[in-house]
């Protein structure tokens, strides 16, 4: 006969003020299995847990009801005492008389009834608790950074620094990602490459850091500390361990005039290419689908070129398996295509661009020195148009939520313009200047009160073109919403930020959630940011949410900081709550009965076939088997299973109905 | 004169959102009726519906069954597994005869205090008007329980 404890915490006056908690105790004792029944003001305190482990002890109790707080509060508080007092701790279960009871209800009879029962329910599941041990799985200490724009690049260093092994995969043929191709960066004006290419030379230099650039995740297996990554590396079509970086190629490929991606399209590139001249790793790639000979079977201007002969028309993509112990992710963001903005005369007219472009624009690694020429006759143009909000909080045309860096950056790009254009002038329509952050709002200040930018609050309906000027049509809504009309050289749209094209595909082949916008979902939106539902696989950067640089690098830190937790201890324990599938001897073996309708309802493909062979090696049977690492105890297959083979520890089948009989 | 009837009611909710929704309701101190019974499930995929038929069985009055919101569960898709089987099982209930408007199913996560605080109060006012229920104990006397 088990030997339950009951202690009921008055926790003040939060749950004593309204539960008769004198009365609870009482009728505990009442209740079959219950041998001791007591209150004390608070149980968490010191000698609360003391008096606890005290009555373990003097009354040789063999399980514990603690009725206090939330078990998502104090349950592991609680687990700890029973364990020093030498009861196995999944022997301990809490009764939730503060949260769901004392503090929603009056003081009145019913509700200290409704805490007897709810002491009455754990009872019965305590009773029914088997002595459980924490899984220990050992862990693969390296890790695996997804994206190798600022974000990843920060949570690779950081992890490398720590002293572990990273291997950071990008897609495209070189890192550095949005943050290498923005002109100056807000508040400070300090110009974005020359703060980031000295990391990306760092990510290619440390011992630590392993790169794969033009490469991409096909497939992840496995749970936290035993993950295998399946990784695409495409062909570049060159021998990178020969290639110097010299260039020549560039300069002598016949084909020029295909959109540069990098400049946004303001200006062309050839077949075989380096993106931008500070690329890390210094190596160009070939365009299969532009270059000549893969076109005709003629041409090979680079091969006879190349001074160390590191062309290969022949390489095919590689595909190689990595274990890992720890993904983080930092896949990043694209802003909204601008088709969207038909009223705008977005692809109409030349003149109206978007923020990336403009970025191109104004740097002086752009296509134009960093001169500001509207892309449609290369003129300096006089008037410049800023349309923040270009999707954003916009729950018709594009997405309901703010965008968060376009207030800045919008701010950025007409004082830029300021500064490089004299005597021209910038106007920017916006809905409201959100310029929250160290530094910001005085940014903005600056820019309408030392620039002399013009703030215009209020909407724009429609750009159009007249007598070689755009019109660009708004209200003014401080001045009574009274129309207005500017003539404008040049409009710039600030689009709004969205989730990556792929991010939905990709969070469901890495079984890690994602909110109605395709942005990956953190564990929990205050106290576990950085974290993913999916133990072992971590969030950096845009891929999460809109972030501007220093929010991406801090995210990026404490990504890396949680992997080098992860990383510090010699083994995982994890909470043994887990399915398990029954076991007989035979010749039953396991009621299982192997229709594997468990294994299409499990989530996390932890049930595997296990088949039962005689001493002959022929088999008798295939029944499931629970992998322990992989199985995170969510139940779903113990509902489905139809002998009843299949049980949760923790939650099993006894303890719910157990729980039911007496309510 | 006896007492007014107060129903007895069970609830079925997942241990991500909606008892941490519950727990929420407790912070914010948004008061409640107090019928209510809560059986901690790590998740709605976990719900055996028999479960629902033993709670019935043993006097409840009505049930109340809650997860995560669709897209949003703990463990990616358990909440799909509770809807679907449920969309199967409550045309079995009323085939059974089971009283359908004494089963609330609803989604409450971690953020709605004030939800959940709703939903007990709707389902338990709900089932008072329906009075106890008595006919399950003829549906018993056929072999349900």
């Amino acid at each position: 006969m088990a030997r339950v404890g009951v202690f009921i915490c008055h926790c003040g006056e939060n749950i004593a003020g309204t539960v008769d908690v004198g009365a609870v105790a009482k009728a505990a004792l009442d209740m079959p299995g219950v041998v001791h029944a007591v209150e004390y003001k608070y149980m968490c305190s010191d000698p609360g847990q003391t008096l606890l482990k005290d009555a373990i002890r003097d009354k040789k109790l063999d399980r514990v009801v603690v009725a206090a707080c939330s078990p998502r509060m104090h349950e592991p508080t609680f687990r700890r005492t029973t364990e020093e007092a030498g009861i196995n701790p999944f022997l301990c279960e809490m009764a939730n008389l503060r949260e769901h009871c004392s503090w929603v209800h009056e003081k009145a009879p019913p509700t200290t009834k409704k805490a007897i029962d709810l002491v009455r329910l754990q009872v019965e599941k305590v009773k029914r608790d088997r002595p459980l041990n924490p899984i220990r799985v050992p862990i693969t200490k390296k890790a695996l950074v997804l994206g190798g724009g600022i974000a990843g690049i920060q949570a690779a260093l950081d992890i490398a620094n720590a002293g572990s092994p990273v291997l950071l995969v990008e897609k495209s043929p070189s890192i550095g990602g949005h943050m290498s191709q923005l002109s100056e960066t807000f508040p400070t004006l300090d110009c974005s490459q020359c703060i980031l290419t000295p990391r990306m030379v760092e990510v290619a230099r440390h011992p630590n850091i392993t790169l794969y650039t033009y490469s991409e995740l096909e497939k992840l297996d496995g749970f936290i500390g035993n993950f295998k990554a399946t990784i695409r590396r495409k062909a570049r079509k060159i021998d990178e361990k020969l290639c110097n970086g010299c260039g020549v190629c560039q300069q002598k490929c016949p084909v020029k005039k295909i959109p540069d991606e990098f400049n946004e399209g303001l200006s062309n590139r050839p077949a075989i290419f380096v993106p931008f001249p500070q690329a890390v790793p210094n190596k160009p790639v070939i365009d299969v689908a532009n270059c000549t000979y893969y076109k005709t079977g003629k041409c090979r201007a680079c091969e006879k070129l190349c001074p160390t002969k590191a062309i290969r028309f022949d390489q095919e993509d590689q595909i190689e398996v990595h274990d890992i112990g720890a993904v983080v992710l930092a896949t990043g963001f694209r802003t909204m295509p601008t088709s969207n903005f038909s009223e705008y005369g977005y692809g109409k007219y030349k003149d109206v661009i978007d923020g990336m472009k403009f970025e191109r624009l104004a740097s002086a690694s752009g296509p134009t020195g960093g001169a500001i020429k509207r892309p449609s006759d290369g003129k300096e143009p006089r008037h410049v148009v800023f349309i923040a909000c270009a999707g954003s909080r916009d729950r018709l045309k594009g997405v309901p939520y703010c965008s968060k860096i376009c207030c800045m950056y919008t701010a950025k790009h007409a004082m830029l313009y300021q500064h490089k254009v004299h005597g021209g002038q910038a106007t920017v329509f916006y809905m409201d200047v959100r310029a929250a952050g160290k530094n910001y709002d005085e940014f903005v200040r600056r820019a309408i009160e030392e620039d002399g930018v013009k703030y215009v609050r209020g909407r724009v309906s429609r750009v159009y073109e007249d007598d070689g000027q755009l019109v660009v049509k708004g209200v003014d809504t401080l001045l009574g919403a009274e129309p207005v009309e500017i003539r404008a050289d040049m409009v710039v749209l600030a689009t709004a930020v969205q989730a990556q094209h792929d991010a939905e595909e990709l969070a469901q082949r890495l079984h890690v959630s994602y909110d109605p916008y395709k942005f990956f979902a953190e564990a929990h939106p205050k106290l576990r940011p950085v974290e993913t539902n999916t133990a072992g696989i971590f969030l950096a950067g845009a891929c999460q949410a809109p972030r501007d640089i220093p929010e991406t690098v801090a995210q990026a830190s404490g990504a890396a900081v949680k992997v080098a937790g992860l990383f510090s201890q010699p083994e995982l324990t994890r909470e043994p709550i887990i399915a398990v599938v029954d076991r007989q001897p035979p010749p039953v073996f396991s009621s299982c009965v192997g229709c594997f309708l468990c294994k299409s309802a499990c989530p996390y493909q932890a049930i595997e076939e296990e088949p039962i062979k005689n001493r002959n090696g022929d088999v008798l049977k295939v029944v499931a088997k629970v992998n322990p690492g992989l199985c995170q105890g969510c139940g779903t297959c113990v509902s489905t299973c139809r002998t009843k083979a299949i049980d949760l520890q923790g939650f099993s089948n006894e303890q719910v109905f157990a729980e039911l009989m007496c309510i | 004169m006896a007492d007014p009837f107060e129903p007895k009611m069970t609830a079925f909710v997942c241990n991500w959102c909606t008892y941490a929704g519950a727990d929420l309701t407790g912070t914010s101190r948004i008061k409640y009726q107090p019928n209510v019974r809560v059986i901690r499930l790590p998740c709605t995929g976990r719900i055996d519906f028999m479960m629902v038929m033993k709670a019935f069985s043993r006097g409840s009055d009505g049930v109340i069954i809650s997860g995560c919101h669709p897209n949003d569960c703990h463990y990616t898709s358990g909440n799909y597994h509770a809807r679907r089987r449920w969309m199967v099982f409550r045309d079995l209930l009323d085939f059974v005869g089971i009283d359908l408007r004494r089963v609330t199913f609803s989604w409450v996560s971690a953020a709605e205090g004030a939800k959940w605080a709703e939903l007990v109060n709707e389902a338990t006012s709900k089932v008072r008007e329906l009075g106890p229920y008595k006919e399950i104990q003829q549906l018993a006397a056929v072999g349900i329980d």
